[in-house]
């Protein structure tokens, strides 16, 4: 058996829009394949309107793409059965932006954890429950965790809530993690601590899909980076090599927009005007529009995501 | 700490929220000044009183805060004495204008553009409709928006569009000081660095002055002369940008830089572990003392007050105060 926990295979994913004899339709995935292997991290990098959230969606099979396949573990995603599927739901977990935005206000910290435990019968006693939800938050490093538990999740700051949503998907035990924007919203000063939680779980065999609009926290986070505009992947490498040496002028936007601690440096901002919408993506190369290297070519002729080194892809007429 | 050209001083400002738990001191014996044409960067993490400083400055405040000490004068009125109708007529907008925290949301969703721009103008000045109009659609011209927008609704615009258009808007009456309350920290790092450049060169062009605030010290770095660290509900540190980066003072202030991603390199970033106090019950001495790395004994019983170090360069600690004066930093 192969070391891959995912593999997509030209995965399209398509949303009518609404309204009545309403033809249209949101291009949200459009051809994306990629491969996970266990233990190697990936970064879904790209704007809010790219895809990366549908993505993630429709690898923990909660949207059923228009075409194309999701295999998990060699397990074609939307053809599980019975006991296949209990163990699928278990095994990945994702953790969306703001998880408890409209959370009950009488919910604990407790309740929250073994929320997916309840609802898959997973665990039996009250002991082992108990042992389950004070381990996770325990891994989180919400301690002591028996006076956690009790807490009402309103009561906790937003960087306490995030790793609550940690430990409620860790309780599961689950392999792979898919993370929706996990720390854009908390303060800088407590995004670190997150990150080192997580980077400590990679150790111990978890791996990790992070999606993120922040370039820089994948960076440290993750071994790979894919990056998506509009449906598609632009680019994809190792981590190091893209931040090093980004090839596509997207990248290279997304790169030089992120600012650093110096006041000498000042952030750059490469790619003209806002993502389209994915109703009508942009003919031939869909980042043409923002692009400041397009050319005659890049309106009509799509590039494809071709291999320039090894584990290294890149989707652009110039690159 | 005053300048001759001020535009803007604050002086030992104090804010309490009634609470039910008690009074809650949200800003605490706050001072600085803001001379014309600069920028100042107000960096802390959420609760450190950052948004009840912006507001109390516009004398905005919710109705259970109360000013309890120090004055704020804007090109030499004093807010805390004007009357209201002074307020609204000649300071407000006119003098001092609020991009508010989360503005994405302060346009009202059942208004064009169009009316939002002519009500705000008309409740500050006598300008007339035509005037407005015209005004507004050279504003966000500039501020990179298609004048077509100011007949649409506030939901068929973008995150970063309305973030323009709230810019726009605080520029209408030409005010001398600006103030913006984390106006990128909704929008992706695309948008957030467009909006960074335009209000590089809005700068260059008219000579506004601002307060620009935000958690993250990298985005300060790139608009703010001068950089004010709040903790707790104080400032900690000021002082100019190149001071306070190459050369941070207080732990809190070297916690904030270590906690920032620099893509420049290749070690992960850190952070600071631990919370703020609960302004409710705050302990004696230090807010920061328990989650400082260089903590002493007097930490605990004596605060820290602000001293300078030297080129206009301030600090609150105790400990940097003992290093300094043994000459051993
Ligand atoms: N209307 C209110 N009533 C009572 N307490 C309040 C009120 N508004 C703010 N506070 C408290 O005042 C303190 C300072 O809050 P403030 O909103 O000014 O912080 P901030 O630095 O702007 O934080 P953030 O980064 O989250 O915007 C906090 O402890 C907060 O809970
Ligand atoms: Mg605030």
């Amino acid at each position: 058996m192969d070391n891959k926990v995912y593999d997509v295979k030209d995965l399209t994913v398509y949303f009518k829009v609404k309204g009545r004899g309403s033809k249209l339709f949101v291009h949200a995935v459009d051809g994306v394949s990629l491969s996970v292997e266990r233990g190697v991290s990936v970064g879904i990098v790209g704007e809010s309107g790219s895809g990366k959230t549908t993505l993630g969606k429709t690898l923990v099979g909660l949207i059923k793409p228009k075409s194309g396949e999701v295999l998990f573990e060699g397990r074609n995603v939307f053809k599980l059965r019975g006991a296949e599927t209990a163990e699928f739901r278990r095994k990945v977990q994702m953790i969306y932006q703001d998880p408890f935005d409209a959370i009950d206000p009488l919910f604990s910290v407790y309740d929250a954890v073994a929320e997916g435990l309840r609802a898959l019968k997973i665990t039996g006693s009250r002991e082992e429950m108990d042992q389950a939800v004070y381990g996770a938050l325990q891994t989180v490093r919400l301690t002591p965790p028996e006076e956690y538990a009790k807490r009402r999740i309103t009561s906790l700051s937003g960087g306490q809530r995030q790793r609550v949503a940690v430990a409620r998907s860790l309780a599961m035990e689950p392999e792979v993690l898919i993370l929706d924007e996990p720390v854009s919203m908390l303060d800088a000063s407590v995004r670190g601590e997150i990150i080192k939680i997580m980077a400590d779980l990679k150790t111990r065999g978890k791996t990790f899909l992070m999606i993120t609009h922040d370039v820089a926290t994948v960076k440290f986070f993750a071994e790979s980076i894919a990056v998506m505009y509009l449906g598609k992947i632009v680019e994809l490498g190792s981590s190091e090599d893209v931040v090093a040496h980004p090839l596509h002028p997207y990248t290279q936007a997304l790169i030089a927009a992120v600012p650093v601690p110096d006041p000498e440096v000042k952030v750059k901002s490469l790619a003209k005007g806002e993502i389209p919408s994915a109703i009508f993506p942009p003919s031939g190369c869909r980042f043409h529009p923002r692009c400041p290297l397009a050319q005659e070519i890049c309106k009509t002729e799509e590039p494809a995501l071709r291999a320039v080194a090894k584990n290294r892809y890149v989707a652009c007429h110039f690159a | 700490m005053s300048g001759l050209d001020s535009v803007l001083s604050v002086e030992h400002l104090g804010v309490t929220f009634e609470t039910p738990r008690g009074p809650l001191p949200a800003v605490n014996d706050v001072s600085f000044t803001l001379s014309g044409g600069e920028t100042l960067g107000i960096v802390g993490e959420s609760g450190a009183g950052k948004t009840t400083l912006a507001t109390a400055i516009l004398k905005l405040l919710p109705p259970n805060a109360k000013i309890v000490s120090g004055r704020v004068v804007v090109e030499g009125v004093d807010m805390m004495s004007a009357d209201p109708d002074t307020l609204n007529k000649k300071l407000r907008w006119n003098k001092i204008a609020y991009v508010p925290q989360a503005s994405q949301n302060a346009l009202d969703p059942l208004y064009k553009i169009d009316d939002q721009f002519v009500e705000t103008v008309q409740a500050h000045s006598d300008m007339s409709k035509k005037e407005i109009l015209a005004r507004a659609s050279e504003l966000l011209l500039q501020v990179g928006v298609d004048p077509v927008k100011l007949s649409s609704y506030p939901w068929q615009l973008s995150g970063g569009q309305k973030q323009r258009v709230m810019i726009a808007l605080s520029l209408i009456l030409n005010p001398s000081v600006i103030i913006m309350d984390e106006p990128t920290t909704a929008l992706d790092t695309i948008i957030q660095a467009q909006i960074l450049e335009l209000l590089r060169q809005l700068r260059e062009f008219q000579r506004m002055s601002s307060i620009f605030i935000s958690h993250d010290i990298s985005v300060i770095a790139n608009v703010a002369d001068r950089i004010a660290v709040m903790y707790a509900g104080k400032i900690v540190e000021l002082g100019t940008v190149k001071e306070v980066f190459s050369d941070p003072l207080h732990p809190y202030t070297q916690g904030l830089l270590k906690s920032v991603p620099d893509m420049r390199r290749s070690e992960s970033f850190g952070y600071i572990a631990g919370l703020p106090p609960d302004l409710v019950n705050l302990p004696p001495g230090c807010s920061f003392r328990e989650r400082c790395p260089v903590a002493v004994e007097i930490c605990s019983s004596i605060t820290p007050p602000l001293e300078n170090y030297g080129r206009n360069h301030f600090a609150a600690c105790h400990v940097v105060g003992g290093r300094r004066v043994r000459g051993e930093a």
